[in-house]
């Protein structure tokens, strides 16, 4: 006979989840150290699927960068290739047209909307719930067809290009996307009362993981993390970039610092990223989508370029070291789930181990992202 | 007495099938009603409605190895599972479907079913202490606690209904409430306890057969979130077929008793036909209820499932309890 | 006391609300497609992998310019062209797609000046073999032709 499991009452034991866990959403791994259901300890693993975007960066020249950036974080690949572009007209002074910034910034909230439908969807199925995950994907799928007739793909769009955009939206995207936000605005209060309202969502999120406004401040947490915190930071309204300061809207922030706190800042951020794509629809200029003067041949001169854009997931910044070659010198990527991630190691100490993954699906983990 | 031994094996045999039967389609019936809540067409393939999906199924992992992992207590790796779906069949032999099938009536019929019902968490934590896998280990840990604290209520109501009808027979509780719909346990405003407390009892009843049926929102110890697939894990092939069938027969057997006791068994609403047909009616609509908030809620955690059970259903059923022994004194 | 129950009063009541929205949502029609049986056609833009558009006399357009070539970030794309005796443009022999290094992205598309490739509507793609995911998109077009 073989000897079962053996345990002291205070000793711990090494429990392994991951890299194929179902509650990771990814090829993360944590080890944490546990006493019965507690958490003593964990530390998180992570480098399964780093796919070297930085160095690649590096080699390729800036077109051929484009797609690399929607392949970082594949739920809201447009925030990603919008800092990038930024960064590279920054760099090159390339001038864009109106038009074109005010389609950006209506695929962008899109694409953040989608983004957090998805993240709802796998959070309430961490929490054990899988038929909201069922009804978020139906109005994921309508942003998704609504976006893929006008780029041509589903995910990694590879739509914004320097100086503009790939292809003009048409009036079937409008008419599409004005009949989309009634639609959102009813799944919304669907979602609050199925999900919002339930008790047993309420005692399993409130007063769960709280973390206090110098952690977070001393990860650099962003994104709803930080704003369920009490720290009113969002790059759109912090540093204004694109047309963003032509937009009225809001940035929610809660001040409870729990679980609870960063569910609600989404499901806010969700209702404004419509507000704004109502009047992006509103604001839209006429004329072209790309610059008449482009240069051929993108070759920044030297120097230190810096761009923060808020994506879904938070503020991702985006370094460029430009040496005035054809490829950049350096390319740093801040990828903001990184940051939030590293909170989970420290925060999750002392709490139970269903307690711990529902906080992970809070943070909102891509892991490719973090990986890179 | 040869005569009554074939009667006791054509009985057992005939549970055997109901119960397999019952579980086999119960999983096609959940994955259909899944799917219709979440507005897909689920299994439509095999067979007409897709209803030759679990024989199928049933096919594929019993065609399976079943693989022992390294370093396992065998002989408690194999045992869980049988003992998982052992008690479920068993039940069913006392169970009262009418007036005339039922196997074998005893007149301590619950006595008997809840007996056995208490088996239930012990093939869990068998599986998962002799599973040697840490996931396993701690679903199984809070699969007893939960078996323990909502073992509790359950009981203490049940008691309640007993002293109303004042037997521990089934077919005799049954009896009691045929008269008509207000009779039944669930609103007795006719009868002799006029008990109007008794709708919240039914509900703690139903609250409890979730919990000791391991089902959402109660399913901690099979949390897939957390605990991977909980204390069938390491099971694969029949192992884990024999688990997923005691699940449902168990359920089978949580909605049957609740039938008898809150709902009149086979009697009908108005008076009418009392049959079997009623009293299938009232089980498959209850099940139906159970895959419904299965599909519907989150789970809970697991304290707030002990507190659930000791702070709210344990103080109100045995308020209800005195409340029905007063009534009944009183008239 | 009064704080007890009336937690208890409101967690029913918002469980049998959550319910009502799942009992609702039973009875709608189903929104999924069941894709071996029935398939979308996709939409006008839909970047699938590239083909070679044909002149009107059925010889690519291409002229070996390899502009695509150098356009491709992940380098699957390798062509070879000659000069016919008595021609003055080069025309095209070979034309490889190396399909399971490209992401997609439609450098190529964009970079060509000559109307030579397109993308196209297929999806459908899955092999178990790596060698049917490299494209000779010349015998493509014959085949197409045919």
């Amino acid at each position: 006979m073989s000897s079962p499991i053996q345990l002291q009452p205070d000793e711990t034991f090494i429990l392994n989840v991951g890299p194929q866990h179902p509650a990771t959403h990814g090829v993360l791994r944590v080890k944490m150290e546990m006493n019965g259901e507690y958490i003593v300890d964990a530390e998180t693993v992570i480098g399964y699927i780093h796919r070297m975007h930085e160095k690649m960066g590096e080699v390729k020249t800036y077109p051929q960068y484009l797609m690399n950036l929607s392949r970082m974080d594949y739920l809201g690949a447009m925030g990603y290739s919008h800092g990038h572009v930024l960064v590279v007209e920054k760099a090159a002074g390339i001038e864009v047209p109106e038009r074109a910034e005010y389609i950006r910034a209506i695929m962008v909230e899109l694409n953040r909307v989608a983004s957090h439908l998805f993240w709802f969807g796998a959070f309430v199925m961490d929490l054990g719930g899988f038929s909201p995950l069922m009804y978020a994907l139906q109005d994921r799928e309508y942003i998704l067809d609504m976006m893929e007739a006008v780029t041509g793909s589903r995910l990694t769009y590879c739509y914004f290009r320097f100086g503009g955009l790939y292809n003009d939206i048409d009036d079937d995207f409008i008419s599409a996307a004005r009949r989309f936000i009634p639609r959102m605005r009813k799944s919304l209060k669907k979602y609050h009362k199925l999900v919002t309202g339930n008790i047993i969502f309420h005692k399993r999120l409130e007063g769960i993981a709280p973390l206090t406004k110098e952690m977070c401040r001393k990860y650099g947490a962003s994104s709803a993390v930080a704003r369920g915190s009490g720290i009113n930071f969002d790059v759109r309204k912090n540093e204004p970039y694109s047309v963003y300061p032509e937009f009225d809207f809001d940035v929610p922030v809660y001040h409870e610092c729990d679980s609870l706190a960063r569910y609600n800042v989404r499901m806010e951020e969700m209702e404004q990223s419509l507000r704004i794509i109502e009047q992006g629809l509103d604001k839209l200029p006429d004329g072209p989508i790309m610059p008449k003067k482009k240069p051929k041949l993108i070759k920044p001169p030297a120097g230190d370029y810096y761009q923060a854009v808020e994506t879904a997931r938070g503020s991702f910044g985006i370094r460029l070291v430009s040496d005035g070659t054809k490829t950049p010198y350096r390319l740093k990527l801040r990828s903001p789930t990184y940051s939030n991630m590293h909170l989970f190691d420290e925060a999750c100490r002392g709490m139970m181990i269903m307690d711990a993954l529902a906080f992970m699906g809070s943070l909102d983990l891509v892991i490719p992202e973090i990986d890179r | 007495m040869s005569l009554t031994l074939l009667n006791v094996i054509v009985a057992v045999v005939i549970a055997i099938a109901f119960a397999a039967a019952n579980a086999a389609y119960l999983v096609w019936a959940e994955r259909r009603g899944a799917a219709r809540i979440q507005r897909r067409p689920g299994p439509n393939i095999n067979g007409p409605f897709g209803l030759l999906q679990p024989p199928l199924d049933g096919i594929k992992l019993m065609a399976k190895q079943l693989l022992i992992p390294g370093g396992a207590d065998k002989v408690l790796f194999i045992a869980a599972p049988v003992l998982a779906m052992f008690p479920a069949i068993m039940s069913f032999v006392t169970i009262p479907f009418s007036d005339s099938i039922v196997a074998k009536n005893m007149n301590v019929g619950i006595l008997m079913i809840f007996a056995f019902a208490s088996m239930g968490g012990m093939s869990l934590l068998f599986a998962g202490w002799s599973s040697r896998n840490k996931y396993a280990m701690m679903s199984s840990v809070r699969a007893v606690s939960q078996a323990v604290a909502y073992e509790i209520p359950m009981l203490i109501t049940t008691i309640t209904v007993v002293m109303i009808a004042g037997s521990m027979d089934l077919m005799e509780i049954v009896h009691q409430q045929s008269a008509s719909i207000l009779h039944w346990n669930i609103f007795p405003l006719l009868g002799n306890s006029h008990n109007i407390l008794m709708p919240f009892s039914f509900l703690i009843f139903f609250t409890c057969t979730l919990a000791e049926t391991n089902r959402a929102p109660f399913d901690l110890g099979e949390a897939e979130s957390e605990l991977v697939a909980g204390f069938h894990t390491e099971y694969g092939s029949m192992g884990f077929g024999l688990f997923f069938m005691g699940e449902y027969a168990n359920i089978v057997i949580g909605s049957c008793m609740t039938v008898i006791l809150f709902l009149g068994g086979w009697s009908c609403p108005f008076g009418l036909f009392p049959g079997v047909w009623w009293f299938l009616l009232k089980l498959y609509l209850l099940i139906a209820t159970f895959i419904w908030i299965r599909w519907t809620f989150p789970r809970t955690t697991i304290y707030g499932l002990l507190n659930l059970s000791w702070k709210i259903l344990i103080p109100l059923s045995l308020f209800n309890l005195l409340f029905t022994a007063g009534l009944i004194k009183v008239f | 006391m009064v704080a007890y129950f009336s937690e208890i009063y409101n967690g029913l009541i918002s469980l049998f609300i959550g319910m009502g929205i799942t009992f609702k949502e039973f009875f709608k029609p189903t929104v999924t497609v069941s894709y071996p049986y029935e398939t979308l056609t996709m939409c006008e833009r839909y970047r699938g992998h590239i083909e070679l558009i044909e002149n009107e006399d059925g010889n690519p357009n291409c002229i070996v310019c390899g502009l695509c070539q150098r356009a491709c970030p992940s380098g699957c794309i390798s062509l070879a062209g000659e000069k016919p005796e008595g021609e003055k443009k080069k025309v095209l022999t070979k034309y490889i797609l190396d399909f399971t290094r490209c992401s997609l992205c439609g450098s190529c598309v964009e970079s060509c000046n000559f109307n030579a490739i397109e993308y196209s509507k297929e999806y459908n793609l899955a092999s178990t073999r790596k060698e049917d995911f490299i494209f000779d998109l010349l015998a493509r077009l014959e085949d197409r032709n045919k």
